[in-house]
């Protein structure tokens, strides 16, 4: 990767509609690098999630024509939520291949057409019409379950299991995974604070977070990402011409992409895919994945981090920039990712283990800096747009590891010093399709 | 000339235009104006259950159905219906689920989307049955969320008007 840009995340765009902010993200990117003119451009893979949201079947055409780079070649890609993380992928298969030298990745999302709880209907609309949909059509309600399910199994299982009525106890456990969860929403809305993209950022308190409206017990409104318009692109190319162009290119070390069942009840009660840190033995009583945790998640992560030869993600990767559309899904990604063990996601949340160390945060957080998560504010914090999520992500490792945070966000908080190695991690439906995929600094400095 | 639509700085405002006259523009803090119109889109969609008829057509007649690949060595058991085994490829047989078990997780909806925000706040829940190896999500109703717990025994009932959709089930606490 030698360059990328992104808009800033906002409600509404009115004044841009699809094209002219994949342009702006587009010009972003060139600019700082001269040797990189449109003409050394080979093609395009180019993303978004919903042809409901824009009203515009072809629209990745319309954005190839508008940047004027017909008759090259260009595919559009769809994946649901980690569409913007497939086409990231996409970009990194046409030139490793050797189809491609150069090839942008762009993606985008104008979800600000329809109102709110209508494009909760669309997006609710990637689950099972036959049997999911009609129940209520409601993604938050989906995840609602899953947190449900995971509290239960690592909460209610453990630090509650001395509490004999079944309904008290697992009050308490889910009072306890709430708490846990704000921690995590306080944490990603304070980081974005720094950053000029995102389009929540703010100061919180615990019990502010845990007051705000419940939408779906137990999640309440500040822990949930919202709907965006807003545009990403990433710039990849083969490690010669990479050279040509900046003196701080990163490599994509390693890809990887996990599935799983459309519907949430078709999960099956297995064994865990095992990383090289762990053993059968630490799950002996575990049926996974049920509906408490991402195998999609953990597959692809599996094979992102075999590719890149990482055998102990929590000590080779210096920070994570994963898919938080709720703050219970960015507790159980860590786990997924291999960050901690499963089960241990709610101490390595409380630890603050995934917190920035410079940031002061409004509760001790005394491994603060070991593993920062969402560096950026994350989805809940920078917005979604979901065409372009996952290439946002991209767009911000890599300034991470180029160490010029400072440069493109105006100030050097979120600058992980010497930040050599990153993942991201972008994830669609209920955890039907996952992306991760390895960045590290491809130069000496 | 005609008279140009309305101009309004704050977005709020122009959604109410457009549900007024269909039309607005808006002007944006740097003063670049954007027409903004409304409009409709609605589709009356042929939606065939294909192959899972037969769970749609037994919750018409108060039944639930599942089914069972038909592999002897496998034999998994889906309590929401599949056509072909996810386990081993097989073809599976339909066959009928006891229309009582245990919650497995759930949740209490405050929103919804659009179609369904009038309706709130419902229960959603993963039923786990006795003998199956998969989950049916469903509506759970007669509770509130103080009520609920993971593990709970329920029972299903049945619409004596079918729409012919999922929602002709619904669970409630087992009442002993």
């Amino acid at each position: 990767m030698v360059t990328g840009g992104v808009t800033k995340f906002a409600k509404a765009h009115p004044a841009m509609d699809f094209r002219l902010m994949v342009r702006r993200a587009y010009d972003y990117a060139l600019k700082g690098i001269p040797n990189l003119t449109r003409d050394r451009i080979d093609g395009s893979r180019i993303s978004y999630f919903s042809d409901h949201f824009t009203r515009q079947l072809k629209a990745s055409s319309m954005v190839q024509d508008y940047l004027g780079l017909n008759p090259k070649g260009s595919v559009r890609i769809e994946w649901g939520g980690a569409t913007g993380g497939e086409c990231f992928q996409a970009a990194y298969e046409a030139v490793a291949s050797g189809r491609m030298d150069v090839c942008l990745a762009a993606g985008f999302e104008t979800m600000s057409r329809v109102e709110t709880w209508k494009g909760n209907e669309f997006i609710a609309l990637a689950s099972d019409t036959n049997f999911d949909f009609p129940l209520g059509g409601f993604y938050t309600g989906y995840y609602a379950l899953m947190v449900q399910r995971h509290i239960y199994e690592y909460l209610r299982r453990t630090k509650f299991a001395h509490i004999p009525d079944e309904r008290e106890a697992q009050r308490l456990a889910t009072a306890e995974g709430s708490r846990i969860m704000a921690l995590v929403s306080v944490k990603n809305h304070q980081n974005a604070l720094h950053n000029p993209y995102a389009q929540y950022p703010k100061p919180l308190t615990v019990d502010q977070v845990l007051q705000s409206e419940m939408i779906s017990y137990p999640l309440v409104r500040e822990m949930i990402c919202t709907m965006s318009d807003g545009a990403a692109v990433a710039i990849l190319c083969d490690e010669r011409r990479a050279r040509e162009f900046t003196d701080r290119p990163i490599r994509i070390t390693g890809v990887g992409t996990g599935t799983d069942t459309m519907r949430l009840a078709d999960r099956p009660f297995g064994k865990v895919p095992l990383l090289p840190t762990e053993r059968a033995s630490d799950y002996a009583n575990l049926d996974y994945p049920g509906i408490h945790s991402f195998r999609a998640g953990r597959a692809a992560g599996i094979e992102a981090y075999r590719m890149a030869g990482i055998t102990d993600p929590r000590r080779e990767l210096d920070f994570v920039e994963l898919h938080d559309a709720y703050a219970s899904s960015e507790i159980q990604t860590y786990e997924d990712l291999g960050l901690c063990r499963y089960g241990e996601g709610y101490d390595f949340a409380e630890r603050g283990d995934p917190f920035m160390s410079n940031i002061q945060y409004p509760f001790p957080t005394p491994n603060a800096g070991a593993l920062p998560v969402n560096p950026s504010g994350g989805l809940i914090a920078c917005g979604h747009p979901v065409g372009a999520t996952g290439l946002m992500q991209a767009v911000f490792a890599f300034w991470q590891l180029q160490g010029r945070i400072a440069k493109h966000f105006g100030n050097k908080t979120l600058q992980i010093p010497n930040a050599h190695r990153g993942a991201i991690h972008s994830h669609a439906g209920t955890g039907s399709a996952v992306t991760v995929s390895i960045l590290e600094r491809g130069y000496r400095p | 000339m005609t008279t140009r639509p309305p101009v309004f700085s704050k977005f709020r405002e122009v959604q109410e235009e457009l549900g007024r006259s269909g039309r607005a523009i808006y002007r944006d803090a740097n003063g670049i104006d954007s027409l903004i119109i409304r409009y409709p889109y609605s589709i009356n969609y042929i939606h065939s259950y294909a192959e899972d008829t037969e769970f749609f057509l037994a919750l018409a007649d108060g039944k639930l159905k599942g089914s069972k690949c038909t592999r002897k060595s496998c034999g998994t058991v889906y309590a929401t219906p599949r056509g072909h085994c996810m386990a081993c490829g097989a073809p599976t047989e339909w066959i009928d689920l006891p229309p009582r078990g245990r919650l497995h997780s759930w949740t209490t909806c405050h929103y919804g989307s659009e179609a369904f925000l009038k309706e709130t706040p419902y229960n959603l829940a993963m039923v786990e049955f006795e003998g199956a190896d998969s989950l049916l999500f469903v509506r759970l109703k007669e509770c509130v969320e103080s009520e609920i717990y993971i593990g709970m025994p329920v029972e299903a009932r049945f619409d004596p008007e079918p729409k012919y959709s999922i929602t002709d089930v619904w669970f409630v606490p087992k009442r002993s």
